[in-house]
Formats: structure tokens, C-alpha cells, sequence
């Protein structure tokens, strides 16, 4: 019975873990690039997921194709933000930046309110239904929550690999890390930049349709999912998206063990009391290097 | 010389509206709508005061109340306590309104309760706790079904079920807190054992931990209270954790979009609501089967969306006011003694006995065990 339990509290805590890393990757995108955080990353989970919903039941597309859907519609919406929001300041400061990405945050959740209203949505489950689960060493999992770590691991691969092996990728990171002397190099960092909300906005989308059957969707989903996501980047080391996703699974399995032992009403006290401790003890994030940022 | 006619200008427009405003007041009688129309409660206030405006629609129609046209002054408190009482001092102070309808939620309506009894307005809340007529102000009312009998409803069936260990669930807002104390108190009266007692964050995405602590505590029920999407995510975590126990909810389950939220999953759990959602299949004898087909048929038609109960509290209010001001006319003071002493309204809620020492007037009755078949609400076969 321990030996079960124990396995059932880990399985929640990938649960949670998994949509936490999810989330938390689209924000080193654009840190990576621009060195900045953009608040309204949980807005583009948020469309992704309502977007997918819209085209999956309104339009009747097939699930992939909503899923494809919503991905290039927040693509568009992601670079909309950036032209009109972001491309035409100089030099901005941190905080100029953190305010408008707030700013834009609330507009992209009061025009979601307009357009689909308060309701709760949800994507149909990619395998199974809402009561099928596979049984894990005694446990057992939903098998949404597979298809998420799966494209946990798939995003992944594909940021590591781009950053590391493409010369776009390259070119980004060059970017943030000296915009100037990027752009003396003759990089056109506006357009870098631009693609970073592209990248962010499109891995945000995937992430919102993938953990929409686990959680639904909401005009208002995105900033409670961003909190969340915000901590898990924090606690990884900001910019590196596999130690976000080892971050998240961690946060996860440790929130879903404190509910074994005290009440779930301390569950956020918990992940908030380890954000702290690791900014006190090690600013750069559990995996960061040290000294770095 | 700009400023002498800036001043003469000012001077004519006081003295044009000065003339105009009694004679406007003469005809018409206002009637305050204090809502939560957007943010987190707009699934209350949308549909309240969507019903409000085609109520008062339909009552200028017929020729107003009391012979005077009604003119609804919406006021839109986001869900915010804070913007409640700042609205509910407008309201009163400024727009000297007969009557204001609302707050939506039991924490704004607490914030506003005093500020009605002081300026001696009626004030007829759309919110459920029982903190709001009970001690009793004077001039504070509402109309949603009292957490208590939805509570007790959920116990009686238990008894039948012979339940007497439960796992409870709530979420960490004023209507979870509210439940979960009833629940906590009736509890022993019904010889049953609160094994695990939880409270998960509103925003809760994913309750499979919790369940497990369900499961692990061998309990022999759930009861979740609550009225986010967390109440759809939990028994879905529940039946993918293979936990076949019954399942209680609150009545704020009481709206489909949860039904298709929770899809599989939602099958079979059982809860307390008004006879709203189960108008169709009432029998004829039923007395509030009228009014309710009535007021679905009346709102479906004109918004295009799903009836829900919380309309009903707005509507049950409304015609309450109406009531009131027919049988005492347009005195205020003889207007509340009017709707503290009717009797045998038959509203959407329930049929409404209400009295001075009970401002609320619906009584256990007012509660119907529904469940979930084939994703619909019916009556709970018992």
C-alpha cells in the first residue's frame, strides 16, 4: 500500500510538474533573446488552448489541424505584439518592458473575455477520455499527461538543437547577449527579436492545447500558469529550458508530496518558500552557472 | 468676457437640469443593479443582469411600477468588495435608487450589508451565505437557496447510502469556506466522519494529489465545494485514480459547462439545486414548473445561451420588488414591510415564505438532488 501510494503522489507531482515545465519554457525564448521576461507569455497559453477549442468544435477541424491552427494563429498574434508593442523602442529599460508586457497581457485577456466570454473550454482528451488512465507500478496516469511530458521533451529538443546548431539560432543568443555589438556585426536584431515572440508565442500555444484536457481553459487561465511557469524558469536558471523542465517536474513532485504530509492549503506556501530559498542561495537557479545573471 | 459666458453657460445648464430632474424623477423610479458583471464572478452577474434588463424591459412594457417607468442604473463591481461599496454609496447617496439588486457574491454583499440598513435602502442580494440575513438587518434580503439545506440534502442522501466516512474538498474562496463550515457542522448530526478535510487554491490546475490522499484515507464519498473549473478537474482525477465512490457537489455544479468540461467523468455526481435546471422534466403539478419554463423560454429565446440559476436569484428579486410595490405602492418603508411579510411567492429558487425574523423565506423544499445522465441534468432517482 506505501509502495503504491508513494508512486501515485510521484505520478500527481508529474502531473503538476509537466504543466509547470510546459509552460515555464516559452519564457527563455525570449529571455534568451532579448534578456527580458514577457508577462504575457501565460496569454499565449491561454489563446493557444481557446484557439484550438474555436477551430476544433466551431470549425469542426480535426484536432491536429486545430492544434496546427491555434499554434499559427498565436504565432501571429505573438509577432503582432512585438511589432506594435516592442519593435520601436530604443533601448528599453527592464522595467519599461516588464510594464508593457503587463500592459499587453491584461489587453490580450480582456479582448479573450469579449470574444469567447467567461466560459470554461476544453480540448477532447489526444487519447482516451476524461476517466481512462494507464496503471504505472501500481499507480496510475492519465495518458494526457504523457502526450504533455512528451512534448515537454520534443519542444525541447528542438530549442536546444536550434539554438545550439542553427546559425539563426546563433544569431539570437548573440543577440542577448550583446545587442549592440550584434548589431554592429550586422545582425538584424529587430527581426531576432521579432522571432523570439514568434518562437515563445508558437511553444506557448502547443502548451496551452496540450494541457488544456488536463486543466481547461479559460479567458483567464493564462496568468495563474504563468505564475507558476514564471517560478519554475526562475527555479531552473532563466534562458536554459532543460532545467526548466527538470525545475518543474521537481516543484511538482515536491507540492504533490507536501500534500501527503500537511494540508493542501500549503502547497503554493511551499513552492513559493523554495523560489525564495533559491534566490537567496542561488540567484542564477538551481541548474544556472554560478555568476552568471 | 470668456469666462462671463463659460460662467452664464454653467448657470443655464444648472438651471436646465435642476428643472429637468424632478420631472424625470416624477416618472420614473431607479432601480440599482450592483453586479459582478465581469471578472472571476461574472458566471454570476452576466446572467443576472441580462435577466434584470429584459425583466425591466417587460415590466416598462406593461407600464412600469407603480405607474412609473423603471430605469435600471447598472453598476458593475467586477467581483471586487471594495468597488461594491463605492458603487453601493453611488447608489444610494447619489442615484437615491428605490432598491438596489445584488451584490452577486456573499463577500460583497457582507461589505455593502450596512451601508443599505444606514441609508435605508432595500437590498436584494443574489448571494447565498447565510451570514447576510442571519443576524437579520432590516432592510437586507436575498434570494439564493441557504448553504445549509444544500448541505443537509447531501447528508440525508448519505444516510440512505449508509456514508459515514467522506473526504471534503473545498477551494480556498468565500462560497468554498462557507460550505465547508456547514459541512464541518452538520456532520456529526448525521453520524458521519470527516476523514481527509482539504482546501485546494481556486486556481487549482490538477487535483490528482488530493484525490490520492482520498483514496489512501479509504473514505466511502467525496464532497467538493466549490465553484471554479476545479470542481470538473477533480472528479475526473478522481475517476482516473479508479475511485468509484459517490460524489457530492455543491450547487454551484449547477452549470452545464462543467457537465461538457468533465465529459466521462461527470456521470453520476450527485448534488443539491434548484428545479431550474430540471424545469422540462417537473410534473405538472409542480407549482414552480410554470414560472420556470416561463422564465427559460423568455431568456434562451432573447440571449441565445443556456438558462442558469443564478439568473433566477436576479429574477426572483426582481419580481419579489415588484410584488412588493404593488401590494404597498412606492413608499420604501412600506415596501420592505411588504417583502418581509410575503408569503407564497413562487419563484425560480423556490416558493418564497418569508418573515421579519427571516429575510431569505425558502426552506429546505427549495433543494432538488439532481445528478448527471448521458450529460444532462435529471432528478436523482431515489
Amino acid at each position: 500500500m506505501f509502495a503504491e501510494l508513494f508512486f501515485q503522489y510521484l505520478v500527481a507531482g508529474l502531473t503538476y510538474g509537466a504543466i509547470y515545465a510546459i509552460v515555464a519554457i516559452g519564457f527563455n525564448i525570449i529571455y534568451n533573446t532579448t534578456g527580458i521576461i514577457n508577462f504575457a507569455q501565460g496569454e499565449f497559453v491561454m489563446l493557444g488552448g481557446m484557439t484550438a477549442v474555436t477551430l476544433h468544435e466551431r470549425l469542426r477541424l480535426p484536432l491536429p489541424a486545430a492544434i496546427a491552427g491555434a499554434v499559427l494563429v498565436t504565432i501571429g498574434v505573438g509577432a503582432l505584439i512585438e511589432v506594435t508593442f516592442i519593435r520601436w523602442l530604443e533601448k528599453p529599460s527592464v522595467l519599461r518592458m516588464i510594464v508593457i508586457t503587463i500592459g499587453v497581457s491584461i489587453l490580450v485577456r480582456e479582448a479573450a473575455l469579449l470574444l469567447w466570454g467567461q466560459d470554461v473550454r476544453t480540448l477532447p482528451y489526444f487519447t482516451g477520455d476524461e476517466v481512462s488512465s494507464l496503471s504505472l507500478l501500481g499507480a496510475r496516469i492519465s495518458p494526457q499527461v504523457l502526450w504533455t511530458l512528451g512534448t515537454c521533451a520534443v519542444a525541447v529538443a528542438f530549442l536546444s538543437a536550434f539554438f545550439k546548431f542553427t546559425m539563426l539560432g546563433r544569431e539570437m543568443r548573440a543577440c542577448a547577449s550583446n545587442r549592440d555589438a550584434a548589431a554592429l556585426c550586422g545582425l538584424p536584431t529587430r527581426n531576432l527579436v521579432t522571432l523570439s515572440f514568434v518562437l515563445s508565442a508558437g511553444i506557448g500555444a502547443l502548451a496551452g492545447c496540450v494541457v488544456c484536457p488536463i486543466t481547461y481553459t479559460q479567458y483567464n487561465v493564462g496568468t495563474g500558469l504563468a505564475i507558476k511557469g514564471f517560478t519554475v524558469a526562475i527555479l531552473g536558471g532563466l534562458g536554459d529550458s532543460v532545467a526548466s523542465i527538470a525545475a518543474g517536474l521537481i516543484l511538482g513532485v515536491v507540492e504533490s508530496f507536501s500534500v501527503w504530509v500537511l494540508p493542501t492549503a500549503y502547497k503554493d506556501a511551499i513552492s513559493i518558500s523554495i523560489l525564495l530559498a533559491i534566490l537567496f542561495l542561488r540567484p542564477s537557479g538551481l541548474f544556472g552557472a554560478k555568476g552568471s545573471r | 468676457m470668456a469666462t462671463l459666458i463659460l460662467r452664464r453657460t454653467c448657470l443655464t445648464l444648472l438651471a436646465v437640469s435642476a428643472a429637468a430632474s424632478p420631472a424625470l424623477a416624477e416618472d420614473t423610479i431607479k432601480v440599482g443593479a450592483l453586479l459582478a458583471v465581469t471578472g472571476p464572478a461574472a458566471f454570476l452577474g452576466s446572467p443576472e443582469v441580462k435577466t434584470l434588463q429584459m425583466l425591466v424591459e417587460e415590466a416598462n412594457a406593461r407600464g412600469g411600477l407603480g405607474g412609473k417607468k423603471v430605469q435600471l442604473v447598472v453598476k458593475d463591481t467586477g467581483g471586487s468588495p471594495e468597488k461594491a461599496i463605492s458603487f453601493a454609496r453611488q447608489l444610494i447617496e447619489e442615484e437615491k435608487v428605490f432598491a438596489i439588486i445584488g451584490p452577486s457574491t456573499s463577500g460583497e454583499t457582507m461589505a455593502v450589508k450596512n451601508l443599505a440598513e444606514e441609508g435605508k435602502t432595500i437590498l436584494l442580494s443574489c448571494a447565498a451565505a447565510e451570514v447576510i440575513v442571519n443576524p437579520v438587518a432590516k432592510h437586507v434580503f436575498n434570494t439564493p437557496q441557504k448553504d445549509r439545506y444544500a448541505v443537509v440534502k447531501i447528508f440525508q442522501h448519505m444516510k440512505k447510502l449508509g456514508v459515514t466516512r467522506i473526504g471534503l474538498l473545498s477551494s480556498n474562496t468565500g462560497f468554498g469556506k462557507a460550505g465547508k463550515e456547514q459541512v464541518e457542522r452538520l456532520a456529526p448530526e448525521y453520524g458521519v466522519q470527516i476523514a481527509v478535510n482539504d482546501v485546494y487554491d481556486k486556481a487549482a490546475t490538477d487535483l490528482t494529489a488530493e484525490v490520492t490522499k482520498l483514496k489512501a484515507a479509504n473514505v466511502q464519498a467525496l464532497v467538493n465545494w466549490s465553484i471554479e473549473p476545479a470542481q470538473a478537474i477533480v472528479i475526473k482525477n478522481a475517476r482516473q485514480l479508479g475511485l468509484a465512490i459517490p460524489i457530492f457537489q455543491s450547487h454551484g455544479f449547477g452549470n452545464i459547462q462543467y457537465v461538457k468540461a468533465a465529459g466521462a467523468a461527470a456521470e453520476g455526481v450527485i448534488f443539491p439545486a434548484g428545479r431550474l435546471l430540471v424545469a422540462g422534466g417537473l410534473s405538472d403539478q409542480n407549482p414552480q414548473k410554470a414560472v420556470l419554463l416561463a422564465y427559460k423560454k423568455a431568456y434562451e429565446a432573447r440571449y441565445g445561451e443556456e438558462v442558469s440559476t443564478f439568473g433566477g436569484h436576479a429574477y426572483d428579486a426582481f419580481h419579489i420588488l415588484v410584488k412588493a410595490v404593488e401590494q404597498a405602492g412606492l413608499d420604501r418603508e412600506k415596501a420592505r414591510a411588504a417583502i418581509e411579510n410575503m408569503k407564497g411567492f413562487v419563484g425560480t429558487a423556490g416558493v418564497f415564505n418569508l418573515s421579519p425574523a427571516d429575510h431569505n423565506g425558502l426552506d429546505l423544499g427549495a433543494f432538488e438532488l439532481l445528478t448527471v445522465k448521458d450529460r444532462r441534468f435529471v432528478v436523482l432517482d431515489r
